[in-house]
């Protein structure tokens, strides 16, 4: 007898998904913000080597690319406690995504700081703007318009790897994913509905990104 | 019935995990070698139906999270009757995950070669599958050899999510461990130590390979 798909069953819990996947949104957007922020300034210290920090971000950068994020995430969430550094779920789901942004937007962004040309700094110089000055509009804006594609994928790639999150039961999208087939039985029809969903916020991501780009800092970096 | 572990019982436990997760990351990365070139090829292939397939093929792996895909080719196997283990189920989900990316990795390299050496070659009158085989392939391979070994790094880090459909490999065991023992922080430790101990040579390696590419360039 022949298999029958039956979706009906998953969108009984559509409000159950919707919420999930506002919430893997909302945990993407915070990742991403403070990730990019930890990688600006780890960028900064590594490529105008500032001691000691561009050693530390070097290990840094190095421990967290070659290492999963699911280990880092029980790390943080089973391992940290052992320290007396306890935290909530969420705590730690944000944690791990801005620790692991933030090591992977560190070397994208460096790549960017260190293709500035001398002469763009001596030019910035001659026209006596301040040291200030020179690194916000000389040497980073243009620095995050040259790496802005890379950045916007590689928080596409931090957001569909929030899914483990589910695995210290942080109630995200999939999460939901599980209460609801574990309630239903219809394990393929929920995870592919769920499938689908995050390859729509995948694609929401990249344009909202690229439109940020295009009228925050590809625009005025010029 | 408490069983006590020592250190060397936890290393001994995760170095067997480890074996899985290196026999896993090789399988997924010969196999997703394989069809991911039967995916570049329909790529770069002249046919517009060829071509539309693997777009959609690399961006739905490249736009969904590994472990969705890990679920869906768990749970549809059984429904079309086939008896899944996880073993089956992990190596099958990270050949296609695999196969998306060095797809579209190698579809870049190929892209990379000069223009000019398709107008030469079709001007030598060779046809494409010639051009492919004695000019373009052999160029692009070379571009190709650094982002690939550095991809394998991913595909490492990709197996630790295989854990979650219950394949014994080194995050698991490490899991499974770090309930028996109550040592989470050591037992993760140790277990984040693997996998920087398998990834970080590769790392490397990739890095030496692009520095000398771009020297000889």
């Amino acid at each position: 007898m022949a298999y029958q798909f039956d979706f009906a069953p998953v969108f009984e819990h559509t409000n159950l998904l919707l919420s999930g996947a506002g919430f893997t949104l909302a945990l993407t957007a915070v990742g991403a913000v403070l990730g990019i922020g930890l990688g600006i300034v780890g960028a900064i210290c590594r490529a105008w080597r500032i001691r000691p920090f561009d050693s530390v971000f070097g290990v840094y950068v190095e421990i967290i690319r070659n290492t999963p994020f699911l280990v880092q995430l029980f790390f943080i969430f089973f391992g940290l406690p052992a320290l007396g550094i306890k935290m909530t779920e969420w705590q730690a789901a944000v944690l791990a995504m801005v620790i692991n942004l933030g090591a992977y937007s560190t070397e994208i962004i460096r790549a960017g700081i260190q293709a500035t040309p001398r002469g763009q700094l001596e030019a910035a110089a001659s026209l006596a703007l301040s040291r200030f000055q020179i690194f916000r509009h000389v040497v980073l804006r243009p620095a995050l318009a040259k790496v802005w594609p890379a950045l916007t994928s590689q928080v596409i790639i931090v957001m569909l790897g929030s899914a483990v999150c589910s695995q210290i039961a942080t109630e995200e999208l999939t999460f939901a994913a599980n209460f609801i087939q574990s309630r239903n039985f219809r394990a393929f029809e929920t995870y592919f509905v769920t499938t689908a969903l995050y390859f729509v916020m995948a694609l929401l991501i990249r344009q909202l990104l690229m439109q940020i780009g295009q009228r925050y800092v590809v625009g005025r970096a010029g | 019935m408490f069983v006590q572990f020592s250190t060397w019982d936890i290393v001994r436990n995760l170095l067997e995990g480890g074996k899985w997760t290196l026999a896993l990351s090789l399988i997924a990365f010969i196999l997703g070698g394989g069809v991911g070139l039967a995916i570049l090829f329909a790529r770069i292939a002249r046919n517009r139906l060829l071509q539309a397939f693997a777009k959609t093929y690399i961006e739905v792996f490249q736009g969904t999270p590994l472990l969705m895909q890990l679920f869906i080719v768990f749970f549809g196997l059984s429904l079309v009757g086939v008896d899944v283990s996880p073993w089956l189920a992990a190596a099958l989900g990270l050949t296609l995950f695999t196969s998306a990316y060095l797809a579209e990795i190698w579809r870049g390299c190929v892209e990379a070669v000069p223009k000019g050496q398709w107008e030469a070659s079709s001007s030598l009158a060779l046809s494409y599958a010639q051009q492919m085989r004695h000019v373009i392939l052999p160029q692009a391979l070379r571009i190709a050899v650094a982002p690939t070994v550095g991809f394998s790094v991913q595909v490492v880090k990709g197996t630790a999510v295989t854990s979650i459909i219950g394949f014994a490999e080194l995050t698991k065991t490490g899991s499974m461990l770090a309930n028996a023992t109550f040592q989470p922080f050591l037992v993760f430790g140790l277990v984040a130590a693997g996998y920087f101990a398998l990834c970080y040579p590769l790392s490397l390696y990739a890095k030496s390979l692009e520095r000398k590419f771009h020297v000889a360039r």
